[in-house]
């Protein structure tokens, strides 16, 4: 019965607990806010309160310039909201600092996922599994035929496409938060040591994962190379930046993007990119259904994404779910 | 198949041209035939294969996957080839080999329909999933890897550094996988014998005419008649009826069979006579009437009786055992005048030369045309050859060609008389930007015929079901329709927020199967602004 956890509440623009009165991802201003992680669609500015990760909360800082009601919480620890509502924060592996958030109340606990994936990432602590009763997942990639491949054979493909072209240079649409410095973590995991070329955008999110223990490696930014510097080089620069003016000062470079959503032809096709490259931070079809069956939550909720195909997963297995309506999360771009 | 199937992945990423032609080249020299032969027939849309089609691959794959999943998974991915090559489940056994193309075209041409639900999924377990996407390609002919059957043929005149007139001129003598074009091209053995049999032969093609003015005392005006061009051969005992694809389409105008008994290849315009046109008994009937008549398997005594086909003559290109295709148009125009005695005169006519002084007059003349088969204007050089293809300067067309744009209905109110009830009149709009970077739909025009009433039907249902919002009489939609608009022309306009009014705007397809975002943006239609 949806009743019996009646002190959660979706609402249109966040999650609501509330005997805490506190919002998760909240897309709005609120007075108290959990935030699982850094990325602009769960953690906005203005909160009077931000509980979070102290990797999130330094994110945060970076982005909106203000530690104003910053409330840490290290994976693992659990603090008590008002109202009797316990808070834990367990790793989700998405990308520094993302969490699951645990809400327990009553005898009943609630976990939310946030974004999450279970593949290895050398920037950020795996995925826990924790056992509840309901389950509050994304559904980003929610459809059968996302099925990411091994990164390792992504990496390859950038790597080779470099090899093969060594007049000209790779340019990787990634994410700024996370997917560019997962990329670049798993290019020096795979032996390539030489300079990696940022956009001016990406600099201050790369300091940041160097400062909290991510090496990275060389790097250096596009501004101050000369062209020839940049043959056979990897370049990495936001996706919203691929097709722009800027790419212009490049040695006619391959375009290549770091996507979940490059599994599908047009999609890649879509963005006019040459090289795509299957790399997600979300869990995919595969790992999505697992999840559900590992956490085994007596009904999953299900949000931002397809939630229409997992509803249908959970139905075909006998499992009660229910798809939310929140507005404001999007992972074009991922 | 892998190779292929590398192949195939390439295309799709490649944006330039040259980027692939030069991969098609390459996959030519350096894959083995007749591999390559089955790949280029592939490329080039020639292969067919009657049981493969996509209704037993969706049964198939609803075999594996719940059919709510399938068909959202469709929704999204928006092309059934590539959903099942993703979807399908992978194999529980390694070591399976790949196929080879030939070995796959062979295994696809054997299927039949009882045998393709069981011999399918054989094929498929043994490729990865972008060799499925490759498969199920050529298995179902439409590649849509962005290149044209003339870009194959000139990628492999490219790789093997032959002439591509020489390609078009051979091909039709062959049949995938073009072991003789392979031997000729890449190994110098002597070309493919093309005498005596009733081939195709490329046909001239014309440039639209824009704002080009010609001098008349080096171009002749044609009228452009509104019926389909074809290629009358006869060669060997038999005559062939050849559309402008080179399919032969004989068998549906048979009454063109027995018409031609000299050896010739002649180009014309397929017509029908309607007795009611214009007054004029046996005079050609609009291209209404020719429809009546197209992709029909079989054709009635009645449907003969009452539209019989002709040819009305434009062009000769071989004669008698003489290729004429070199001559200046008007030595072949007086080769063609002096055989019209010797054509039976209720099966091909003349294509009269239309008679003006400058240049000038013909804007008149042709807008002054009330003959419902006149489409248009053909302007030919004198003194040009006949020569495969569009070559600049040669030949011109003249025709007021609609301009076309992709919109999506954003807005759509209730029509009145017969339509009254139905939501009929559309409203619809172009992206101002990205429409995967945030960009916003502006309206641009609006339009209320164009469709069946079948589709209106459709249209007022899909309204019904995708309306977001109402202000009064008028349905705001989610946005989700993509309409192909043709109009005569675009003007500045303070009247809409884009700056842009559409003079006679009309919806000339309504695409069903093309996701929103892929419509139009606003520069795509400023950039048709003319004044």
């Amino acid at each position: 019965m949806i009743a019996d956890f009646a002190w959660i509440r979706p609402e249109p623009h966040g999650i609501h607990v509330v005997p805490a009165d506190c919002w998760i991802d909240p897309s709005q201003a609120v007075a108290n806010a959990l935030v699982t992680h850094g990325h602009a669609d769960h953690a906005r500015g203005g909160h009077g309160r931000t509980v979070a990760t102290p990797e999130t909360l330094a994110i945060m800082e970076l982005r909106y310039q203000t530690r104003e009601g910053a409330l840490p919480v290290r994976y693992g620890e659990t603090i008590r909201l008002p109202g009797e509502v316990d808070v834990t924060y367990v790793p989700a592996g998405h990308v520094l600092g993302s969490a699951q958030i645990v809400l327990e109340h009553a005898g009943e606990r609630v976990v939310v996922t946030g974004d999450y994936k279970r593949r290895p990432d050398p920037t950020c602590p795996p995925f826990e599994v924790v056992p509840c009763d309901v389950f509050i997942t994304e559904a980003t990639f929610g459809l059968p035929v996302f099925c990411h491949p091994p990164i390792e054979t992504e990496i390859a493909k950038l790597l080779k496409a470099r090899a093969d072209h060594l007049d000209r240079c790779v340019l990787v649409g990634a994410y700024a938060l996370g997917k560019a410095q997962r990329l670049i973590a798993e290019l020096r995991r795979a032996g390539h040591h030489d300079v990696i070329w940022l956009h001016g955008a990406m600099e201050r999110m790369c300091r940041l994962y160097e400062e909290w223990g991510v090496g990275l490696g060389e790097l250096r930014l596009v501004t101050d190379a000369t062209k020839d510097e940049l043959r056979g080089a990897i370049v990495v620069c936001p996706p919203s930046a691929l097709n722009d003016r800027w790419s212009r000062r490049l040695p006619d470079p391959i375009t290549a993007m770091a996507s979940g959503w490059m599994r599908v032809r047009q999609r890649a096709r879509q963005r006019n990119v040459e090289l795509p490259l299957v790399i997600s931070d979300h869990a995919d079809w595969g790992e999505l259904t697992r999840t559900i069956e590992e956490v085994n939550p007596s009904e999953s909720w299900i949000t931002h994404g397809r939630e229409e195909a997992l509803l249908r997963w959970c139905q075909l297995h006998q499992r009660r779910a229910r798809a939310l309506a929140l507005v404001g999360y999007e992972d074009e771009d991922d | 198949m892998e190779k292929f199937a590398a192949l195939v992945d390439a295309l799709v990423y490649t944006r330039s041209r040259n980027g692939k032609l030069q991969l098609i080249a390459d996959y030519l020299r350096s894959t083995p035939d007749p591999d390559r032969g089955w790949a280029l027939a592939a490329l080039t849309e020639g292969l067919s294969f009657p049981a493969v089609k996509p209704g037993p691959i969706r049964n198939l794959m609803m075999e594996r996957v719940d059919p709510v999943l399938f068909a959202l998974s469709r929704d999204f991915v928006g092309d059934t080839a590539e959903t099942v090559s993703l979807l399908w489940p992978a194999p529980d056994t390694d070591g399976k080999t790949p196929p080879t193309v030939s070995e796959a075209v062979d295994l696809l041409r054997h299927m039949t329909r009882n045998s393709v639900m069981r011999e399918l999924p054989d094929l498929l377990d043994r490729l990865h999933p972008e060799g499925r996407y490759a498969l199920l390609k050529l298995a179902t002919g439409a590649m849509r890897v962005g290149i044209s059957a003339r870009l194959a043929k000139t990628a492999f005149a490219q790789a093997f550094e032959v002439s591509v007139e020489d390609v078009e001129e051979y091909w039709h003598a062959l049949a995938p996988p073009y072991a003789d074009l392979f031997a000729w091209a890449a190994e110098g053995a002597d070309p493919p014998d093309t005498s005596d049999r009733p081939l195709f032969r490329p046909f001239m093609l014309a440039h639209p005419l824009e704002d080009t003015v010609l001098d008349l005392d080096d171009y002749v005006a044609e009228w452009k008649w509104d019926g389909i061009r074809v290629q009358v051969v006869h060669a060997g005992g038999e005559t062939r009826l050849y559309s402008r694809t080179g399919d032969d389409v004989t068998g549906s105008f048979p009454e063109m069979s027995d018409a031609l008994d000299l050896p010739a290849v002649l180009d014309g315009e397929l017509l029908v006579r309607g007795a009611h046109q214009g007054g004029e008994a046996g005079g050609a009937a609009s291209f209404n009437a020719l429809q009546q008549r197209l992709g029909r398997k079989t054709v009635s005594k009645t449907m003969l009786a009452e539209f019989p086909a002709f040819v009305r003559l434009y062009d000769v290109l071989l004669l008698e055992g003489e290729d004429l295709r070199d001559l200046p148009w008007h030595e072949r125009r007086g080769r063609l005048e002096a055989l019209m005695p010797r054509l039976p005169s209720n099966r091909f006519d003349l294509s009269p030369v239309v008679d003006a002084d400058h240049f000038g007059d013909l804007a008149e003349i042709r807008a002054s045309a009330r003959d419902d088969a006149i489409e248009g204007l053909m302007l030919k050089r004198r003194d040009s050859p006949y020569v495969a293809g569009r070559r600049t300067g040669l030949w011109y067309k003249w025709k007021r060609d609609p301009l076309l744009v992709d919109c999506v209905l954003m807005y759509a109110q209730r029509g009145s008389g017969k339509r009254s009830s139905f939501y009929s009149d559309y409203t619809f709009g172009c992206w101002d930007g990205d429409p995967d970077g945030g960009a916003e739909l502006l309206p641009v025009g609006k339009a209320y015929f164009g469709f069946t009433d079948e589709e209106l039907r459709e249209l007022d249902r899909y309204v019904r079901n995708h309306t977001v919002n109402r202000f009064g009489p008028v349905r705001e939609t989610d946005k989700s329709l993509v309409f192909e608009v043709a109009f005569d022309s675009v003007h500045e306009s303070k009247r809409h927020k884009s700056g842009l009014a559409m003079r006679f705007p009309r919806i000339s397809r309504i695409r069903w199967d093309k996701p929103a975002h892929e419509a139009d943006r606003i520069e795509a239609l400023r950039a048709l602004v003319r004044d």
